[in-house]
């Protein structure tokens, strides 16, 4: 059986999605996108310059083999981020939308409630809404009854690359939600990624680990490798682990019958 | 609330002494911690930090790119109006100085926002001297309603506002603000400003204050290096920022550092900041506060700003003219000052691109 993820109406076969936001060069984006197999890329609606072909990041984003999610980064409120969608599907960029509603510059943490807002406005116009979240059992079922596709909640800080710090939250969302559970930022590295994806996320978001890297097309390789290296250790179940060993000498082994 | 009250606290402090009992122990113990109080950032401003410029300068660069990715977003200044009735003893624009005063017309301001899109810029900054009769809030607005149908962004440098006007100009389409303090030593500001309505010290200092009460998304602090003592002005300009930040979290805060240019007036800057200084403060503040922008303008040589992109810079102008309407009519001696970087867009673009960063024209959008 062939292991898809499913959001929306959409198939997706790699489980790694990328931002764009820190590459040296939206020339590097194809060349990412070819070495990891990357399906869905993340664009700041706020950095799309429709008014020239050079410029425009979105031309740098292979359209035939990916789907195009513009985020509403730089939204402050839920009506801001409503607006900023509007916009972004008016524009051509498609009918997916991550919602990013972040009124803390300091540590660029989401704003739940607002997030929930813009939530059940966009899903209610027929938009596919991936919200970045953090991470809350309660916030998570909100977002999912207000029509949310899957939920992106964050491992740490955006560009942080302190790995999957939240990873105890992250872990009852994935139990308890029944939409992928995507893990959004603050992911460093590629054993992070696979980490992730073992204890069953359905997807990972990195950008800053891949952009800023000294060679983002191999760091973008490498992730690749990792998310499906931890997806089939996710889908072959591990082993459950125990803190010590097997004593030989059991407690109960005077019990015969 | 203001940010008098941070800045009274070291009222009296005596900085040359808490400077002379840094060691060297205290600098490399600072620059082992993730997280920075203000007395770390005011060690890392001490002469006995000059020593450690490299090590800080590692970090800031790996802070930056961490938090900003390799891109510099451009921008450039359009000056609407010259006219100005405050007498700052350092401006070229001072109400006594003779220079051709010139306002742009609504016209004119098209003609200057054309020539400047041709190049591809999408961010703008409007600047204009003091003077209710020929540059008040009114024109500031019916020329932001005319630029925002050639840019994405508009931010302005103009005298500081009331909390409605502010507003006024935000619902116009400006979302970011750039003022400087110029200086923090309140005794110093009183005598470069003898006269006229920038005198008032705790009006202009409350500004980003009444700024992030409107609604503004972004602010740019700086004090104009060479007027006073620059350590403690870096200090109070990092405090500064560090205050709205805590205060009002969903302002994106940035610093300019600019150092005086020579201008009409002849002003003989007091304190010399040379290079050195100059980045030290800039890897010092990007140590103290990560996320925050830091801006370079063509105040600096081509070379200079060059070298700097690697050690914390955020945003650069390019293609820069101080003087009124001086892409379209030359400068006819309109200008503010002189300005030390003379490159292109197109040659700021390849320079950028050159150094392994990406040049970035849009980074924001009136939604």
């Amino acid at each position: 059986m062939q292991d898809v993820l499913l959001v929306g109406d959409e198939k997706i076969n790699s489980r790694l999605f990328i931002g764009t936001g820190k590459f040296s060069s939206n020339r590097l984006i194809p060349e990412v996108v070819k070495a990891s197999g990357v399906q869905v890329v993340t664009v700041a609606l706020r950095r799309v310059d429709f008014d020239s072909e050079e410029e425009n990041i979105v031309n740098y984003i292979p359209r035939d083999c990916c789907i195009l999610m513009p985020n509403t980064s730089g939204a402050r409120t839920a009506e801001e981020a409503v607006r900023i969608a509007r916009l972004a599907r008016a524009a051509g960029c498609g009918n997916w939308i991550k919602i990013e509603v972040i009124a803390d510059n300091k540590y660029l943490l989401p704003d739940n409630y607002e997030t929930i807002k813009a939530t059940e406005i966009l899903a209610g116009e027929g938009f596919v809404v991936l919200p970045y979240m953090s991470p809350d059992l309660m916030v998570a079922k909100k977002l999912q009854e207000a029509g949310a596709v899957a939920v992106m909640p964050l491992g740490a800080p955006i560009g942080t690359n302190r790995g999957l710090k939240t990873k105890e939250l992250i872990r009852i969302l994935i139990d308890e939600i029944s939409i992928p559970v995507i893990v959004d930022a603050g992911i460093g590295k590629p054993s992070e990624a696979a980490e992730a994806m073992e204890m069953g996320a359905a997807a990972v978001l990195v950008n800053t680990a891949i952009a800023t890297a000294n060679d983002p097309v191999g760091m973008a390789r490498a992730f690749g490798m990792a998310v499906e290296a931890g997806r089939m250790a996710f889908l072959a179940g591990p082993g459950a682990t125990i803190e010590i060993a097997q004593a030989s000498s059991p407690l109960t082994g005077f019990l015969r019958d | 609330m203001s940010f008098y009250w941070e800045y009274q606290r070291y009222k009296g402090f005596d900085f040359e002494e808490f400077f002379s009992r840094i060691t060297e122990a205290d600098i490399e113990r600072i620059l082992c911690k993730d997280s920075l109080s203000e007395t770390d950032y005011l060690c890392l401003l001490s002469e006995r930090a000059e020593g450690f410029l490299e090590s800080m300068a590692q970090k800031a660069h790996k802070l930056t790119v961490q938090h900003f990715g390799r891109v510099i977003q451009l921008y450039t200044p359009i000056y609407l109006s010259n006219h100005c009735i405050n007498h700052c003893v350092y401006c070229g624009f001072a109400a006594k100085n003779h220079l051709p005063r010139k306002k742009l017309s609504l016209a004119g301001v098209r003609e200057e926002a054309r020539a400047i899109s041709a190049e591809g810029l999408k961010h703008v900054i409007v600047l204009t001297g003091e003077s209710q009769k020929e540059s008040p809030v009114s024109y500031i607005k019916e020329c932001a309603n005319v630029l925002k149908q050639y840019f994405s962004s508009i931010s302005i440098e103009i005298y500081p506002l009331e909390v409605a006007e502010y507003e006024e100009l935000i619902n116009a389409g400006v979302d970011a603000l750039t003022i400087y303090q110029e200086t923090y030593d309140e005794e110093l500001y009183y005598q470069l400003h003898p006269a006229g309505p920038k005198r008032n010290y705790h009006y202009r200092l409350d500004a980003p204050e009444r700024c992030s009460q409107a609604g503004i998304r972004s602010i740019n602090f700086g004090a104009l290096l060479g007027l006073g003592k620059w350590r403690t002005d870096a200090f109070f300009t990092g405090l500064h920022t560090n205050y709205i930040q805590k205060r009002h979290p969903e302002v994106d805060v940035a610093v300019s550092l600019p150092r005086i240019r020579p201008q009409l007036g002849g002003y003989v800057p007091q304190y010399v900041v040379s290079d050195r200084n100059l980045v030290q403060y800039m890897l010092a503040f990007r140590l103290f506060m990560p996320r925050a922008g830091i801006t370079i303008s063509t105040r600096e040589q081509a070379g200079f700003r060059d070298n700097l992109i690697k050690l914390g810079v955020t945003k650069m102008s390019a293609g820069s003219c101080t003087a009124v309407g001086g892409r379209t009519s030359g400068d006819e001696g309109t200008g503010q000052f002189e300005i030390s970087d003379q490159r292109s867009v197109a040659e700021m673009k390849n320079m950028i691109y050159s150094q392994g960063y990406q040049p970035v024209f849009k980074d924001w959008q009136l939604f």
